[in-house]
């Protein structure tokens, strides 16, 4: 009676996650679909919050927004376990294994082994699924949707990584549907999902939040002192750059995401003009992964470390998604 | 971004590793291409490791100095900083700050060792060794 669970390879991890939870539940939505129907995209530059010194920059809401912002287009019932012990913690998630459910974990992606070393950083709100455990070994099978296929992972380190400590810290997090979810209502819930986008990105009233943390971002770039501290200037500008690509798919991957799940929305609601949206938003993709290589030039030295060009480049990023997202209010 | 544009240039962070990335196809329409590895990416993760790769060597010369403990070592050696350390111990950052100083570290009650290992995913007896 249990199905066999399918693993599908994803761009994002909780995206991933979640599309392959409610697949396995019966309805196939994909990972774009699951993104834009929860109004995952975002852009936030969080100076006080700081990982190894340097600050957050996120191009997606806060981890476990998709999640709950699926619950109620799909009528969808998810449960949330969190736990004060570890041990407490492991012995739900073998309950649940045995009793053949399918459920989404938090980790920090530091103690997973599976992972290239190069990119084990202490990054706490890493979505993978578990989906089965080896009766000999006690290894965990995992569907981890960044990966290309399931892999092993030994009890004690899953262990460590539900339960790693620090910024956003998973406490053992396992979710899972406690029922059947239901396609939405498409002519509602996608204008709905993409309103709330755009109030996101255009109206937040902190200036952090939305396009208006781009420029702000822009602004901590003009700040950095290139001779007196090049180091330091190195090491923000390639932080940034790194929220944006490695951890997650970051800012162009994220802008690729939506403007798929603007592609399918133009195909479900008969309006070609998401259609167009999206192509726009594919162009300010590319120039975030332009934005990205001029930095990685400058940290490598083949061009002067210049911050001020790239906050030049922010700004002008800053100023087409404005546009965009000014757009794409007038087309719902 | 095309599908011909997708990089595959390898990116050796990557462990051999392919990762999932969107392209449009030639009719259009984004889809899921597997990527080899973009060498931005390769750029900005080798400077991150190669930052805690140098506080770890700086830490290792303190040590050796008699200048510091080897807690410290241990800590950039697991990629972590202080206020991670503090938080994964559950210690106040002053005092990991005071435990990383060798006459402090040297006096460390067992309880105190067997938190610092447990944080750092090591056993207590390799606490005070450099590898």
């Amino acid at each position: 009676m249990t199905r066999e669970f399918v693993h599908r390879q994803a761009s994002h991890c909780e995206s991933g996650a979640i599309s392959g939870l409610l697949a396995h539940h019966g309805l196939p939505l994909s990972e774009a679909m699951v993104f834009g129907l929860s109004s995952a995209l975002s852009f936030a530059y969080l100076p006080i919050v700081k990982i190894n010194g340097l600050p957050l920059v996120a191009y997606r809401m806060p981890p476990r927004f998709i999640i709950k912002g699926l619950q109620k287009p799909l009528q969808l019932k998810m449960r949330f376990e969190t736990f004060r012990d570890p041990a407490s913690g492991e012995r739900r998630l073998n309950e649940l294994l045995a009793a053949g459910e399918v459920v989404g974990m938090q980790t920090s992606v530091f103690w997973l082994p599976y992972m290239p070393q190069d990119l084990r950083f202490h990054f706490n709100a890493h979505n993978v699924l578990a989906c089965g455990r080896d009766p000999q070994s006690g290894d965990y099978r995992l569907s981890d949707p960044v990966v290309e296929e399931l892999v092993n992972c030994p009890a004690p380190d899953l262990l460590r990584a539900r339960f790693a400590k620090g910024v956003l810290a998973p406490k053992g997090l396992l979710y899972y549907p406690v029922n059947r979810p239901q396609a939405p209502d498409w002519a509602r819930a996608l204008p709905a999902a993409m309103r709330k986008t755009t109030r996101i990105m255009l109206d937040s009233p902190l200036p952090v939040i939305g396009v208006g943390g781009i420029r702000w971002l822009a602004r901590a770039f003009e700040r950095l002192d290139a001779d007196r501290q090049a180091e330091h200037a190195r090491m923000f500008v390639g932080q940034v750059v790194r929220m944006q690509e490695e951890i997650g798919t970051g800012g162009a991957g994220f802008r690729f995401i939506y403007a798929a799940f603007l592609q399918e929305s133009a195909d479900l609601l008969g309006k070609p003009v998401f259609g167009e949206l999206a192509e726009r938003l594919i162009d300010i993709g590319d120039e975030w992964r332009e934005f990205a290589l001029a930095t990685a030039r400058m940290i490598r030295g083949r061009d002067p470390l210049r911050p001020a060009l790239l906050a030049a480049r922010l700004r002008a990023l800053a100023d087409r998604e404005t546009k965009f997202f000014r757009d794409l209010r007038q087309a719902l | 971004m095309r599908d011909d544009e997708v990089p595959q240039e390898g990116n050796a962070t990557l462990g051999g590793q392919r990762k999932a990335v969107y392209a449009r196809a030639a009719d259009g329409r984004l889809h899921l291409v597997s990527s080899a590895g973009w060498e931005v990416e390769e750029i900005v993760t080798r400077q991150a490791v190669d930052e805690f790769q140098k506080l770890a060597e700086a830490a290792r010369q303190r040590v050796l100095a008699g200048e510091s403990s080897a807690l410290e070592f241990h800590m950039y050696r697991m990629r972590m900083d202080l206020p991670l350390l503090a938080q994964a111990t559950g210690l106040w950052q002053w005092r990991v700050r005071r435990h990383l100083r060798p006459a402090v570290f040297a006096r460390l009650s067992a309880g105190l060792r067997c938190r610092y290992a447990e944080a750092l995913g090591m056993a207590p007896e390799q606490l005070e060794r450099l590898p």
